[in-house]
């Protein structure tokens, strides 16, 4: 590749060498798209399951629903509309809770967290973050301080009269002043990432607990439909 | 820094070069937009190491085998594509191994495909150099990245979270220094070595003036 040799380059040489090194690109990312894409299906529905038997008490199987119009229905390869939600059922088949993802901007990014709802109670069991990007040793707290997860012992989510919902709006307090069972006790010095959490918990228990709830029964009664 | 234009022996050197006198991370500073971002823990500076040594390796290999059919006007087009091709089987592999550590290198394994260290090999020594050497030293090149990285990584992970590969290290009252997992603690903690690596070099370099200028002074 001297001075000669780029006077002479044909037109020839450079497309057969890019369209050359173009071919190997596709064939091996193709091979490694192949080989990958089933381990990655798995590690995602393994991720997905150790969140859900973490957030709903006493779980150990699950299925998959969709809240559409239609009201709750299984999640099929055909039903794409309507939010999913996870409904886990303890050793003996009996529900034990569901789980629902929620999701809101935080401090430097969206937070998503998966939260578990106990249809008896009618209240919210647990949370468990799933991706967010807050401050490492601030805004991180929401994941594992025992305090602030605390809230979600049994933070009330019950109906208003009407079934069209929350009778109280879930509400982020400041730190040390919680009194109702609908108040989020906020992480001292992490109030926005606090603030996020209490927002994507109402929007999202407001929008979907009033077609859920009067239709639990069906989660029930479809999981005894099945082996 | 010599940047050989005739092919070169492959000799102890040829490897030894990357991990000391043409460290990229201590000596040519290449590289500096992961090892800042994803030195916050061992694991994820570990991570990133190995995946950006087989980046290179294998890219480097590639274009070495390739350099005879390279037109020089369309090399860097080439170098691009296939950097990018073992970018993408590496983001694979990766989420096949564990998301979780996918999710916490986030978008910078996407980003190897500009990381200069490899482009730079590319260019400099592997499209002069036959398969054999071009191998030594790349996993020479990758293996000095993957230490430097490890350094800066064990470092914060110790200060920023008291523990190392994840293992608590202190008792229950230790209080992490938050900000060595944060982005200035990785200015800090490479400031820091930067310092101590460039004293022993030019301790050493003194010695050595010292010990020819004696045995000069001898003769």
């Amino acid at each position: 590749m001297n001075g000669q040799g780029i006077a002479t380059t044909s037109s020839v040489a450079m497309l057969r060498t890019l369209s050359l090194v173009a071919g190997i690109s596709g064939l091996l990312v193709v091979l490694a798209y192949q080989l990958s894409m089933p381990l990655i299906a798995e590690n995602k529905r393994i991720a997905i399951e150790r969140a859900l038997f973490k957030v709903i008490p006493g779980a150990v199987s699950r299925r998959n629903f969709r809240v559409t119009e239609r009201g709750i229905v299984p999640a099929a390869e055909g039903v794409t509309d309507g939010p999913l939600i996870y409904a886990g059922y303890d050793d003996q088949g009996r529900l034990s809770g569901i789980a629902l993802e929620a999701a809101a901007q935080g401090y430097q990014d969206v937070i998503r967290l998966l939260y578990s709802v106990d249809p008896a109670c009618q209240c919210i069991r647990g949370i468990e973050v799933l991706k967010m990007a807050e401050t490492p040793g601030i805004g991180d707290k929401i994941a594992k301080d025992p305090a602030f997860l605390e809230n979600f012992s049994a933070l009330d989510v019950r109906l208003n009269s009407a079934g069209s919902g929350l009778a109280h709006d879930i509400v982020m307090v400041k730190h040390g002043t919680k009194s109702e069972p609908w108040q989020i006790d906020a992480i001292s010095g992490a109030t926005i990432s606090s603030r996020a959490v209490a927002r994507m918990l109402n929007d999202s228990a407001r929008q979907l607990l009033p077609q859920i709830f009067p239709h639990i029964d069906q989660l029930q009664d479809s999981n005894r439909g099945t082996p | 820094m010599s940047l050989p234009n005739q092919e070169e022996q492959v000799s102890m050197d040829t490897f030894l070069r990357g991990l000391w006198e043409e460290n990229p991370v201590f000596v040519m500073l290449l590289g500096m937009c992961p090892v800042l971002a994803v030195s916050n823990s061992a694991i994820n500076a570990l991570a990133m190491g190995l995946a950006t040594t087989f980046v290179l390796l294998c890219s480097s290999s590639l274009v070495s085998l390739l350099r005879k059919l390279i037109p020089k006007q369309v090399r860097i087009a080439t170098y691009i594509v296939i950097i990018a091709t073992f970018v993408t089987i590496v983001d694979y592999a990766i989420q096949a191994i564990s998301l979780e550590l996918y999710n916490a290198l986030g978008a910078f394994i996407q980003l190897i495909v500009v990381n200069c260290v490899i482009l730079g090999r590319a260019e400099a020594y592997a499209s002069k150099q036959r398969l054999g050497a071009t191998v030594i030293n790349s996993l020479g090149m990758g293996a000095g990245f993957t230490i430097a990285l490890l350094c800066l990584g064990t470092v914060r992970e110790i200060l920023g979270a008291g523990s190392l590969f994840g293992y608590s290290l202190f008792a229950e009252n230790f209080q992490p220094w938050v900000v060595m997992i944060l982005p200035p603690g990785g200015f800090f903690v490479l400031g820091g070595w930067l310092l101590a690596f460039n004293w022993y070099r030019q301790r050493r370099a003194r010695k050595l003036l010292e010990q020819q200028g004696a045995t000069a002074h001898g003769s």
